[in-house]
């Protein structure tokens, strides 16, 4: 698998994978924007307005119609949060060229582009039809989140624990901003956010990387590049926001409840070392081997899955955890309780060994998936980092014991959150 | 071992039944780092009543499930789950209301890691106090599925539909249901359900073909056994025991899921055959593509989720369609209207030529995904069916068969509605 790095405009790059193993192809386009409460919900419905209609295909209609003909090519809206970084854009898949025997990815590319800079406007606007479904559409997806609880609370943990900061914002906005979606100043924010994001595209598949860059160059010529966003990142803070620990609680009405907590990985954010941290996390609560796991739930049957995760360009680690409400304080107890055992090394060597193996094969697998070394090179473009999944697989391989319990010594934690059910335990709903 | 290609789409399948039953399918990936294996019994959460030499057995509701979970546990003290993860590989199991499956990927020490799943899989341990502590880790899972408006909406669905059929429970049963399952239910259906005579093996590696069998001859008893005869109740009325089922919970908008009853074909290529007529005629009617989810969607009444599809499970079919919508009462109606519209016109040919097309470069990627395409090659074991002969199918299969199908099967007397409500707020 042979990858180059281009800058086709300025400001935009393409990572390009040129690889036969496939028979799926995959193509990304990401604009790189601020996440902030007040253009985060425009960011959000920006990529779904943009796929009702090009200039080229007007409606869905033509749309899926021109897919359908592209062997049933699938063109997804992407909004996506990386830190306080709001990626959006489109996600594609498709049958490879080299699979079907016929060209796919050019005629594609050609429809991806045409949605991003040349959208279907009336009296030089967005429509104000496809602007006002796509607003309701944004909003129900808002109000959506309450309906996988186990999510939700991961997300209501990191906006009261963030309050402060911009990560905060929810990837699709908040209501009160989506409400406020209108087309004529979508039509602006649209324009700006086009001549100012930094660019990422990505494409993995069986054309040589020229090719590629050749034919997108070509579709992008006229988009507008004005002067770029140039402060575009996160910003990480290291320490808790009060000096103890704060506890929220909120009431639903399910029967079990979400415990969510979140911490700071501290200090060591200075100059990370980044697989150390993701063997930490695997020892203590990112794999089915880690101490999360093993303790929490299959030791002491608290609850039916704990465990924790990374955010490494915020520098946070969130574990969530699904539990009877009556089992609260125990459940709690035994999540800070294990997270001292990493810090005080307690833990094998065969813990150690058993984290490592899991997080290289995830790495290792994911030179197997176009989805997922897609997510892999845009996280990695953000971080400005080069390793390819193999080489840092290889990095976590050498990570020490000494290396693992600094990572855990480190981190502070800041909130925890727990949305507590109300029904009674005999009143299913089923 | 026997060899099917399929050349258009580059990939073969090789195929054996082993001496004791096993039913064994490898498709070789030499290009890949990473291998996937699934060793399936044809034993789910349906499979509650079944014959043992002259007695008919009852079992509670979780046990095919139950079962899943403690087989992990091995006679060493040891729990499968973690000596498969100690060696990197990302091990998991799933039960649905027909079949268990326990599966591994990994990109290292594939011999190994087949070797410990064909063992851990084929050795049972159960004792009494690890299945108590079970029935805790399980009633966990059994709440939290409770809270969760997809599911709740399938059952209830379910129950409208079926009169008697054992679908209409949960694959995981209930708190109450668990507290009666004990060692030696678990032993005894181990033994009906997991020998390899009723098992499948598919697995997408590097390795030869011959060397994945050479290894499951090696691990697994030699001996064949019985098939065990199920029975899922009465035989049941084409048309819904009760049209609607409305509940609420905490959700922001209405979740709905409309089904039908669908008498499945008869094992083989007609069953098959049946899929993909499905999967192409509930493309061309409701797909992404077609004109009524594009009415609907602009009309705001159905959002981006909205989908239909088959579920095949305890020896009954079922036509589904679902997702969130402020008037499920109106998507039900517009879909009916648009499946009368079939019946009377026929489905548009250029519309169906395309749907063709699409769902050809559907399943072309959907051959990258290991996973995806192990538990579909159980499916096929199990229903008696070649799985990639479906790429022939596709150009084979008629829009008049297609329209034949919905009309046959989507109309107002043959629905039944679920609906999972907000909860109101005077409540």
């Amino acid at each position: 698998m042979q990858r180059t790095r281009t800058e086709l405009l300025p400001g935009v790059w393409l990572t390009a994978l040129h690889t036969e193993k496939f028979k799926t192809g995959c193509l990304s386009v990401s604009l790189l924007t601020q996440l902030t409460r007040e253009t985060a919900a425009m960011n959000a419905v920006l990529p779904f307005v943009l796929r009702r209609g090009s200039t080229r295909l007007p409606d869905m209609e033509a749309i899926s119609a021109a897919l359908d003909d592209l062997y049933g090519a699938v063109i997804s809206p992407a909004v996506r949060k990386l830190g306080e970084v709001q990626a959006i854009g489109f996600f594609s898949t498709f049958a490879d060229d080299r699979a079907v025997g016929e060209p796919v990815f050019a005629p594609l590319a050609r429809e991806v582009c045409a949605m991003l800079i040349a959208p279907n406007t009336h009296g030089g606007l967005l429509r104000q039809d496809y602007v006002t479904r796509e607003r309701d559409v944004l909003l129900d997806r808002i109000r959506g989140r309450i309906n996988d609880k186990r999510s939700y609370s991961v997300e209501r943990l990191t906006e009261l624990m963030c309050c402060y900061e911009d990560y905060s914002v929810s990837h699709l906005g908040d209501e009160e901003t989506a409400g406020a979606i209108h087309y004529q100043k979508l039509t602006r924010h649209y324009h700006e956010v086009l001549a100012a994001s930094p660019v990422e595209i990505f494409y993995c598949g069986s054309l040589a990387a020229k090719d590629v860059a050749r034919i997108l160059t070509d579709l992008l010529s006229s988009m507008p590049r004005g002067e770029l966003y140039d402060d575009i990142g996160t910003d990480i803070r290291m320490n808790a926001v009060e000096e103890d620990v704060r506890y929220f609680e909120e009431e639903m009405a399910v029967t079990q409840g979400k415990l969510a907590i979140g911490w700071r990985l501290g200090d060591q954010m200075d100059d990370p070392d980044l697989p150390a941290l993701r063997v930490f996390n695997a020892v203590y609560g990112g794999c089915v081997t880690s101490k999360l796991f093993l303790n929490v739930r299959e030791k002491l049957s608290l609850c039916y899955y704990a465990g924790s995760r990374l955010d490494l360009h915020k520098g946070l680690m969130l574990v969530s955890s699904g539990i009877e409400v009556e089992n609260y304080d125990r459940a709690l107890a035994e999540i800070f309780a294990q997270l001292d055992a990493v810090r005080a090394g307690d833990f094998t060597d065969d813990d150690l060994e058993a984290a490592k193996r899991c997080l290289a094969s995830d790495l290792r697998a994911a030179l197997d998936s176009p989805g997922a070394l897609e997510s892999y090179w845009l996280s990695r473009s953000l971080l400005g980092l080069d390793y390819d999944p193999a080489e840092l697989a290889a990095l976590i391989e050498e990570v020490e014991r000494a290396q693992v319990i600094a990572a855990a010594q480190s981190v502070v934690c800041d909130a925890v959150y727990f949305l507590r059910g109300t029904e009674a335990e005999d009143d299913g709903t089923v | 071992m026997e060899q099917f290609e399929y050349p258009r789409v580059g990939e073969t399948v090789y195929c054996e039944t082993l001496e004791n039953g096993l039913r064994l399918r490898v498709v070789c990936k030499p290009d890949f780092q990473r291998s996937f294996a699934v060793f399936a019994a044809n034993y789910g959460g349906g499979d509650r009543r079944f014959r043992l030499g002259d007695d008919w057995i009852d079992t509670p509701a979780g046990v095919a499930h139950f079962l899943e979970h403690k087989m992990f546990d091995m006679p060493d003290g040891d729990d499968a789950l973690f000596a498969l993860s100690r060696a990197g590989a990302e091990p998991n199991a799933f039960t649905s209301s027909d079949i268990t499956a326990y599966h591994f990927e990994c990109t290292r020490d594939f011999e190994d890691n087949l070797r410990t799943l064909l063992r851990f899989v084929s050795t049972p341990y159960f004792t009494p106090e690890s299945v108590q502590k079970e029935q805790g880790i399980i009633g966990q899972e059994i709440r939290m599925g409770e809270d969760d408006p997809d599911y709740a909406v399938y059952v209830n669905l379910m129950q409208c539909l079926y009169a008697h059929n054992p679908i209409r429970e949960s694959v995981a049963g209930t708190v109450e249901s668990i507290a009666e399952i004990t060692s030696e239910t678990l032993y005894a259906c181990h033994k009906v359900f997991y020998n390899p005579s009723n098992m499948a093996l598919c697995v997408v590696c590097a390795l030869p073909p011959e060397r994945v069998a050479e290894i499951a001859r090696e691990m697994l008893p030699a001996a064949p056994g019985p098939v065990p005869e199920i029975d899922y109740g009465p035989a049941e009325a084409p048309l819904p025991c009760r049209a609607e089922k409305r509940v609420e919970m905490a959700v922001s908008a209405p979740q709905f899921l409309l089904g039908v009853k669908v008498t499945p074909a008869e094992k083989g290529l007609p069953l098959l055959r049946q899929k993909i007529v499905a999967e192409l005629a509930l493309r061309a009617l409701a797909g992404h593509s077609s004109k009524l989810y594009q009415d609907l969607y602009k009309e705001g009444l159905v959002t981006d989720d909205f989908g239909a599809d088959m579920d095949y499970a305890s020896g009954v079919a079922t036509l589904l369609a679902g997702g969130e919508s402020r008037d499920p009462e109106q998507v039900r109606d517009r879909l009916l209207a648009a499946a009368e519209q079939v019946r009377r016109d026929g489905l548009d040919r250029a519309v169906f030529e395309r749907t063709r097309h699409a769902a050809y470069g559907a399943w072309l990627r959907g051959l990258d995904r290991f996973d995806g395409m192990c538990i579909d090659l159980v499916d096929s074991v199990f229903g008696e069916y070649p799985l990639l002969e479906l790429f022939s199918l596709l150009d084979e299969i008629t829009p008049e068969e297609c329209a034949a199908f919905l009309a046959g099967h989507l109309t107002a007397e043959r629905v039944a509605l679920s609906v999972i409500d907000p909860v109101s707020k005077e409540a």
